[in-house]
């Protein structure tokens, strides 16, 4: 504080203070608590908030779990959509990850540098194109009379029109096409970063490729993979829109359920509660990948 | 050049399936705004056309959202820049130990889902009795670009040399002339740049907005809802334009930050 004030004088200091403050503590903080605070009120009219109606209760929680009978098997939706959204996520993060890495590897250390710095440009491009845009171009592409089913008809792998939209499959594919290069930069960051002596003395020391890969390199990326899956995990967990246009409504994810609560079943507090699970999750799975990678903040937040 | 092993064909025959596979995407969406079929498709070909464009140009919805995007993406900036270069000098004056609380903190937007941001923001300014509108998802999409522009300007900022702000204040010269003669031109291009990537991510953002934005429209909004209901190809149509504009704009984006990280190579 007094190493601030000899540096920029009382105005800056105060206006760096100030300006900080009202962003961390009145867009930041203050929403978050709020937010949870309201998920333990009943939804009661404006009018009772604060009457005797208005307790603190935890039915909002146990909300998302009643009705799951493990004997009997049988669960009620909104815990499916639940599941289905971790499960799903899991698998685009998964999917990615080996999507990625071969062409991390080539991308990083094996292109010569001419090659690579195209191929890093034909990379930025798509990255940098909206999310919708690029889920809408699947919804195209998977369409029942789309390119897609034309070309497998046309070649002969398909007797007759898949319908793409109609399952979790086309969520799960173009999820992976929208976050996958979340995880692509990351990895290409880490794995350059790797002193190339390493791998040929390995090489000349008699190692397959494999081995190289699973001692050196991987051991090495660790920092990259972590970032790319936490990265690709929360965009997947929390995407709103690639569900809404690729799913259908047997295949709802836990941010549509949210957003019903919201707007169409006006329960606000329901779905403070559910939006506080949902953030439970990304936050849980991000201090697990820091906790498995043994990375910290500073290496996420790049 | 050695002989091509069968891992290496195997390589490229991965890399040009990737590679078809992130682009043909965008392909097929671009060109299928120039079929006059009514849905958007390049399978049929029913035929070439422009129309689509037209049909764009006469959506007065379309217009509407675009100056919406624009109105808060302007406001987003008006927002962010000044905080985010507060935040990072403020960053960069505490102590070490303080230093990275204040970091957990300041970056940990940046890891909040967008849909949780909206949401947070929504309940919590309807306390205050403040409702859905432009301004809350101008509220909402600052909390977290805000700590894009400070990553950025906080980047630049670690490599000043401090004797320079030192010299100046032994010379005499006030902290206000100090900030405005010395700090902020040495950090003018980060801040340039954070402005554009405030306006970049505002002008994109769906998820805050979708939550913040009560019965205003978006562009982003607008495209969601077009595919939802009333699907034509004026939709590809706007796509392809604003793949072009993206493209221009990651070009130059891209052009600004090595022109600066030579400048410091060179430095």
């Amino acid at each position: 504080m007094s190493d601030l004030l000899r540096r920029y004088g009382w105005p800056i200091t105060l206006f760096m203070i100030g300006t900080a403050a009202i962003w961390l503590v009145v867009m930041v903080v203050l929403p978050a608590l709020v937010m949870v605070e309201y998920s333990f009120h009943p939804n009661l009219p404006v009018t009772k908030r604060g009457g005797p109606e208005d307790y603190y209760t935890i039915a909002n929680y146990a909300a998302l779990f009643r009705g799951v009978d493990l004997a009997t098997w049988t669960f009620p939706n909104d815990f499916k959509v639940f599941v289905r959204t971790i499960w799903g996520a899991s698998l685009v993060t998964l999917v990615s990850l080996v999507v990625c890495y071969p062409i991390a590897w080539h991308v990083a250390k094996v292109a010569p540098p001419r090659r690579a710095a195209l191929m890093i440009l034909l990379l930025i491009i798509p990255f940098w194109i909206n999310e919708i845009l690029r889920t809408f171009a699947w919804y195209i592409i998977l369409a029942y009379q789309g390119p897609l089913n034309a070309v497998l008809l046309g070649v002969g792998i398909l007797e007759k029109p898949v319908r793409w939209l109609s399952g979790s499959g086309g969520v799960i594919i173009g999820m992976t096409y929208a976050f996958l290069l979340f995880m692509m930069f990351p990895l290409i960051n880490a794995i350059e970063t790797l002193d190339t002596n390493q791998v040929e003395a390995a090489r000349d020391l008699g190692a397959p490729t494999w081995q190289i890969h699973r001692r050196i390199v991987i051991p090495h990326a660790k920092p990259g993979i972590a970032v790319g899956c936490i990265m690709v995990f929360v965009l997947a967990a929390s995407s709103y829109i690639v569900p809404a246009l690729l799913g259908s409504p047997g295949t709802r994810w836990f941010t549509e359920t949210i957003y019903v609560w919201f707007f169409e079943g006006q329960d606000w507090p329901r779905g403070s509660a559910y939006a506080f699970i949902l953030l439970t999750l990304c936050v849980g799975f991000i201090m697990l990948v820091m906790r498995v990678f043994r990375v910290g903040l500073a290496d996420i937040a790049k | 050049m050695n002989r091509l092993t069968g891992a290496d064909v195997l390589m490229r025959v991965y890399l040009g399936i990737f590679f078809f596979y992130l682009l043909a995407p965008l392909a097929v969406m671009a060109f299928a705004t120039f079929n006059t079929s009514r849905f958007p498709t390049v399978t049929p070909w029913l035929g070439t056309t422009t129309q689509w464009f037209v049909a764009l140009w006469n959506d007065r919805q379309m217009w509407q959202g675009l100056r919406s995007s624009f109105i808060v993406g302007a406001a987003v900036i008006a927002v962010s820049v000044p905080i985010g270069v507060a935040a990072a000098m403020l960053l960069d004056g505490v102590h070490k130990r303080a230093r990275s609380l204040l970091y957990a903190v300041m970056v940990s937007p940046l890891l909040t889902p967008g849909v949780i941001i909206g949401i947070s923001t929504l309940v919590f300014w309807d306390r205050l009795g403040v409702k859905g509108g432009l301004h809350l998802a101008v509220i909402g999409q600052s909390s977290f670009i805000i700590a894009y522009v400070m990553l950025m300007v906080s980047a630049r900022l670690q490599r000043f040399d401090r004797t320079l702000e030192e010299a100046a204040l032994d010379l005499g010269a006030s902290h206000t002339q100090v900030f405005r003669k010395i700090l902020f031109p040495y950090l003018r291009p980060a801040i340039l740049a954070g402005a554009v990537l405030a306006f970049f991510q505002s002008f994109e953002n769906y998820n805050t907005t979708l939550f913040t934005r009560g019965t205003e429209t978006t562009l982003t909004v607008y495209i969601a809802s077009k595919v939802r209901t009333g699907l034509t190809p004026a939709v590809n149509a706007l796509a392809l334009i604003l793949i072009v504009v993206t493209i221009l704009f990651a070009v130059g984006y891209e052009i600004l930050r090595r022109r600066q990280k030579a400048k410091v190579a060179a430095a």
